[in-house]
């Protein structure tokens, strides 16, 4: 996994609430059995209309914006546990997901696979919807040691939650699997007790 | 220490707590299937190392396997590769899978409690959201990541943070028609698709203690929905009627042991809950949903909310999904005609849903417009449906029985249905595309999508 500490980029945002991971990348682009490529079918059917040319007024297509962190509205990543949403977004070159609110088990992929959601109050979270749409150079630093997110060159600056231990992985690059494999004689000495 | 349900399973699976972190926490039983496997195990393959436990596993094909000539090979490439890919995967690993033409394939969330692996006081985990529906044994079950697949595979744990708690509560009889379905799509469309974020959910009460386990299963399949990690429903003598006998539980001396050990699992009566709601079963109609995601319902009898009459907040997401789906502000839903009906998945694929189906429809013709797919959750409950004759009455009503599989859920095989058509699906999810680019659908329950096939209308 790819360290991360300090992101400094322009945005891109969506103001869309209840974004599903159906939306991010739908069923029918889950075949593929390697983690690579599904950048190219990130929210297909927003992207893209049936005869597969870019649509116009989607945000992704328009030209008016781009950067390494996507802004979205509230209840973003709901539905499907699917992983390859966070694979899509992070394939497509996003690296910070912002929001007011995150899907569970989205959140704990996008932890996973070096991709920082943050999440933030919904005052801050329109703030940079205005911001963003009055100047679209505008761009905000998430400072992830920090647990900060500000709009750059303002006092404008949220503290954001993140989990100690996952905000360790993500800044050492490192995942769960290494640390579980390391304890693998205590997990040992558990399955002696009976647990149910 | 008065404790919960969830508290009593959750403390017995914590091998450690990391300080200011996660616990790592031990996993009974990892259902696999093949859309969110594959790079789990091509990781452990690149880290040089076997699956920790394969008598742990239990692994089926059933998102992308076709719905009809099933002996065939599969047609599509990609799915083709998959499929394989998890029979592969599976020998490689010593791992027992339950793949196409199995007599035990079928939908993961299905085949795990009809052949006892699912069990009270344990915790089980799938790379699928729906794995809650494990929760109605008194289990502690939730979906996962495909990096989470490989954690578990690895080493049999994951990293987790306790989760909040939520106790939802509805008593009374449930009125004449109305079923689990409705009563989880009711809590939803109240709750919000967010409204239970952060939350393991007790489903508790007698409306619950009254349901089969079957559809118990179904108000905890959906308890994802209102975007909880989980929901469950304290054992007792009916969760055990379901269990004694089946072919991985306890037999004899050993289960009645068992029954002995899980009728410990209830919440203690001064448990503390972060949140607590209840409901009145009187008050729940038959449900269907309008919109685009699954707190979009409302009544059968009911009209389409108006814009204005929604939070400001919610004004833009409606007035999307009503243009999605063509419907207009303050529309009944009822009459509003229908193209397809789809009856399966995970949510309403078993045995009793095709009983109610062939109760409605018998002796009657679906509407000569309406295309009837009716899919079942596994071989077992297809070979059942047969013996009961379920399948000639739903074939004299013109439907469609077809071969077990997640289908025209997610339709990720052929099973989709076109653009700009409506269906009426027993599914979980109605999400913009999620039956098809385009397609457009109408969460219900098996009562309501048979009507609806049979009239090829919505029916109040």
């Amino acid at each position: 996994m790819e360290k991360l500490t300090i992101v400094e980029s322009t945005y891109i945002p969506l103001r869309n609430e209840n974004v599903d991971t159906d939306q991010i990348i739908p069923a029918r682009f889950l075949k593929a059995t390697s983690r690579e490529g599904f950048g190219d079918n990130l929210f297909r059917d927003w992207r893209y209309d049936k005869s597969g040319e870019p649509k116009a007024d989607f945000v992704l297509n328009t030209g008016v914006y781009s950067g390494k962190v996507l802004v979205a509205g509230k209840n973003f990543g709901s539905g499907s546990s699917r992983e390859h949403a966070a694979w899509a977004i992070y394939d497509y070159g996003f690296r910070v997901v912002v929001s007011s609110e995150f899907a569970d088990i989205f959140k704990n992929n996008c932890l996973n696979n070096g991709l920082l959601p943050v999440e933030v109050t919904p005052a801050f979270l329109s703030e940079l919807f205005e911001r963003v749409e009055a100047d679209p150079s505008t761009s905000v630093t998430v400072d992830l040691a920090a647990q900060t997110i500000s709009l750059t060159g303002t006092d404008k600056q949220e503290q954001f939650e993140i989990n100690e231990y996952k905000k360790h992985c993500l800044m050492q690059g490192l995942d769960d699997i290494d640390y579980l494999l390391s304890i693998q004689s205590e997990i040992e000495a558990f399955e002696t007790t009976p647990n149910i | 220490m008065k404790k919960t349900l969830f508290d009593k399973i959750w403390e017995k699976h914590v091998v450690k707590t990391i300080e200011n972190g996660p616990s790592v926490f031990y996993i009974d039983r990892h259902y696999v299937h093949e859309v969110t496997s594959p790079q789990a195990f091509a990781g452990l393959d690149a880290r040089g190392i076997k699956v920790r436990r394969p008598d742990l596993v239990t692994a089926t094909a059933d998102h992308n396997v076709p719905t009809i000539n099933q002996h065939l090979p599969i047609a599509d490439e990609l799915s083709a590769l998959q499929v394989a890919k998890l029979e592969d995967n599976c020998t490689n690993h010593g791992i027992e899978a339950f793949g196409l033409n199995h007599k035990h394939q079928g939908i993961v969330h299905v085949i795990g409690p009809e052949m006892g692996f699912t069990q009270p006081g344990m915790t089980m985990v799938c790379g699928d959201s729906h794995t809650s529906t494990h929760g109605a044994f008194g289990a502690i079950a939730f979906g996962i990541g495909t990096s989470e697949v490989e954690m578990v595979l690895a080493t049999q744990c994951l990293m987790q943070r306790k989760p909040k708690q939520m106790r939802i509560n509805v008593n009374g009889e449930l009125n004449e028609g109305v079923t689990a379905k409705d009563v989880i799509l009711y809590v939803i469309a109240k709750l919000t698709t967010s409204g239970g974020t952060g939350y393991f959910v007790e489903f508790a009460g007698d409306t619950f203690r009254n349901m089969s386990m079957e559809e118990r299963m179904t108000v905890c399949n959906m308890s994802i929905e209102m975007g909880a990690r989980g929901g469950l429903i304290a054992p007792d003598q009916t969760t055990y009627d379901y269990l004694k006998g089946r072919q991985h539980v306890p037999q004899g001396e050993a289960f009645d042991a068992a029954v002995e050990r899980w009728s410990q699992l209830y919440s203690d009566e001064e448990a503390a809950f972060d949140a607590e709601l209840h409901y009145k079963a009187s008050e729940i109609p038959p449900m269907i949903t309008f919109g685009t995601n699954p707190g979009m319902g409302i009544g059968v009898n009911q009209s389409i909310p108006r814009t204005s009459e929604v939070e400001a907040g919610q004004q833009q997401t409606l007035s999307k999904a009503l243009s999605y789906m063509e419907f207009g502000e303050g529309d009944a839903i009822a009459g509003k005609k229908i193209d397809y009906v789809f009856i399966g998945s995970c949510t309403n694929g078993r045995i009793e849903d095709l009983r109610q189906v062939a109760g409605i429809v018998k002796g009657q013709q679906k509407a000569p417009h309406v295309t009837a797919w009716i899919v079942p959750g596994s071989k077992a409950v297809e070979a059942q449906a047969i013996e009961e004759g379920i399948d000639a009455v739903l074939k004299e009503a013109g439907f469609e029985l077809r071969q077990p599989g997640c289908s025209a859920c997610l339709a990720m095989n052929d099973d989709k249905i076109p653009a700009g058509k409506y269906c009426v699906s027993t599914s979980n999810r109605n999400f913009e595309g999620r039956q098809g680019p385009g397609s457009r659908t109408l969460l219900a329950s098996p009562i309501t999508a048979a009507k609806a096939a049979l009239s090829g209308v919505v029916e109040a």
